[in-house]
């Protein structure tokens, strides 16, 4: 079980467990503001960007190439920028807390 | 306050897909207080459907694993769902709909998010013979596994080599299907991409053994004891244990020449997806105006289901939005992902772009003369992004560097000023 936080756009914190599936599928299921998978979780949409919590960069780990080439996309994208469908939930992620990146 | 925004007004949805369910949750964000009421014939709570021909036919998830939006979301949203119910009529007069079961809604506002449906062409013997299968829908899925897993020898025969006959080629081979396509044009995926991505592609499918045979014009599909044999205008005969039909799509349009809607390749909307007064159409099913390009078009695509149900529910609610977006798409078949952004039609260059000791990685760019239309990126997602931000800001590019793998692969080197 993992315990994820998101903070909106509007600085609402929400809080999510789950045990299995993507932290994008965690965050469309559970309707937060500004997550909206349009792809389904394929890294071809990027309506799923995060920043993650600059001292929470290790539980996540390393994007892949085509992760860190869609993030630029956005023109929001920093180095703490993920795309959460490419994050898969598991005990690693526990305490995480993600802010959901500004739409342009 | 404006009238959209009171509580006794009826919203109605025809179809529960992409632009359907997006349109509802877009409407209730924009401040619709009424009822939003969504119909759909198809009983399988809503789904994604592009998985159907990829990672969802090779997996054994429930469908449950691929919903647009969760049971409680709807509920939360007070979204009334009703599936596995046909709309049969529009009674624009009247402002209502009628059910295939009778039941009258009343609507202050409907909006037609009815996609589209496979094409069955009229192939002799295709409609008696025994295990064809479209893919549209979740059940179509089911059938498919269903019957290659009761099949022995698993003989599938693709008839059309566009996206999803690909997609279903690659994903049934990897199920231990023996595959073959039969594309009537010369090349595979003709009227979308240039023959070099048509080349890479049948390649790609012959390199995982599976046979994409081109200048096949299926004529009929005959019956020996039990087994189909699909027949070729060129004499050339395949046995098929399952025909899988992916030749194209018809828009929905019974509903629309009853509500006496204009047609044209489709829907015809206005820039607010506005079809009629109180009538807007979105998705699959729209001929819309293309600001960028300059035309009318019409789009399968998940980004334009979306982008025109925000465009929908924003021009309900009061706004004035112009639905001006630069059409988007994927595909994946094996391990190779492409990804498309604008639309190559009318280009008269060609540009490959590709990257130094990469077979599989390389990008095509379309151009009118010096004006950027469209780039096909595979397996390079930078190739996707920095297209879509040239097509978008319609800069200039040097032509020369993006063709030069030397030439550094980023917007200030590309771009002239
Ligand atoms: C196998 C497959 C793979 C695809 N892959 C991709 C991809 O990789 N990328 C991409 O961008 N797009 C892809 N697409 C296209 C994408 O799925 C469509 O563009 C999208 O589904 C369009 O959404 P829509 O809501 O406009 O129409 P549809 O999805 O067609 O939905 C229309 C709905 O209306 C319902 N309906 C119609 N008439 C009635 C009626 N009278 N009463 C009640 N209900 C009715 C239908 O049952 C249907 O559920 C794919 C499509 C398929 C089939
Ligand atoms: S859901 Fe589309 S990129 Fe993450």
């Amino acid at each position: 079980m993992a315990k994820i936080t998101f903070i909106t756009t509007d600085k609402e914190a929400i809080t999510l467990e789950a045990s299995s599936g993507s932290v994008m599928q965690l965050a469309v299921d559970n309707d937060v503001p500004g997550i909206d998978g349009d792809c389904g979780g394929v890294c071809s949409c990027a309506t799923c960007h995060v920043h993650v919590k600059p001292e929470h960069m290790e539980k996540t780990g390393e994007a892949s190439e085509i992760e860190n080439d869609m993030l630029e996309l956005d023109d929001n994208v920093n180095e703490y920028s993920r795309l959460c469908c490419q994050l898969e939930v598991s005990d690693a992620l526990d305490g995480l807390e993600l802010q959901v990146a500004e739409r342009d | 306050m404006s009238q959209n925004f009171s509580k006794d007004q009826i919203c109605i949805v025809i179809g529960a897909s992409h632009a359907g369910v997006n349109f509802a949750f877009s409407l209730r964000k924009e401040g619709w207080e009424g009822r939003i009421i969504l119909f759909d014939k198809d009983p399988v709570f809503p789904y994604h459907r592009p998985p159907l021909s990829k990672a969802y036919l090779t997996s054994n998830d429930a469908i449950e694993k691929n919903l647009l939006k969760s049971a409680e979301s709807y509920e939360k949203a007070g979204i009334e769902l009703q599936l596995g119910i046909t709309v049969s009529n529009i009674h624009e007069h009247d402002k209502c709909i009628t059910l295939t079961n009778g039941t009258s809604y009343k609507y202050d506002q409907l909006v037609m998010a009815v996609g589209a449906r496979p094409i069955i062409p009229p192939i002799n013997g295709l409609d008696t013979a025994n295990n064809v299968f479209a893919l549209r829908t979740a059940t179509d899925v089911e059938k498919i596994k269903q019957s290659l897993t009761q099949s022995t020898q698993k003989r599938v025969v693709v008839i059309g080599g566009g996206y999803i006959g690909l997609e279903t080629a690659a994903s049934l081979k990897k199920l231990g299907a023996t595959v073959t396509v039969l594309e009537r044009e010369a090349r595979i995926l003709a009227r979308v991409t240039a023959p070099e991505m048509s080349d890479f592609f049948e390649k790609l499918h012959g390199d995982n053994e599976v046979s994409v045979l081109t200048n096949k014009n299926v004529i009929e599909v005959a019956h020996h004891k039990n087994i189909n044999e699909v027949v070729c205008a060129d004499g050339a005969r395949y046995s098929a244990d399952i025909i899988i039909v992916g030749v194209g799509i018809h828009v929905n349009l019974e509903l629309a020449k009853q509500a006496n809607l204009e047609i044209e390749n489709g829907i015809k909307v206005d820039e607010t997806a506005k079809a009629k007064e109180a009538i807007y159409a979105i998705g699959d099913c729209t001929f819309h105006y293309n600001p960028h390009y300059g035309r009318f078009i019409r789009l399968e695509s998940v980004q334009n289901a979306v982008d025109q149900s925000k465009t929908a529910a924003a021009a309900i609610c009061g706004k004035h939005p112009v639905y001006n977006s630069i059409p988007w798409f994927w595909s994946d078949q094996y391990d190779v992902k492409l990804q498309m952004v604008g639309l190559s039609t009318g280009y008269n260059k060609v540009l490959v772009r590709k990257e130094i000791g990469e077979t599989t990685k390389f990008s095509i760019w379309y151009f009118k003369d010096q004006e950027l239309l469209a780039v096909d990126a595979v397996n390079n997602a930078k190739a996707y992004v920095l297209g879509t931000k040239f097509i978008k800001n319609r800069n200039l590019i040097d032509q020369e560097k993006l063709v030069n793998p030397n030439a550094e692969f980023k917007a200030l080197n590309l771009v002239q000023s």
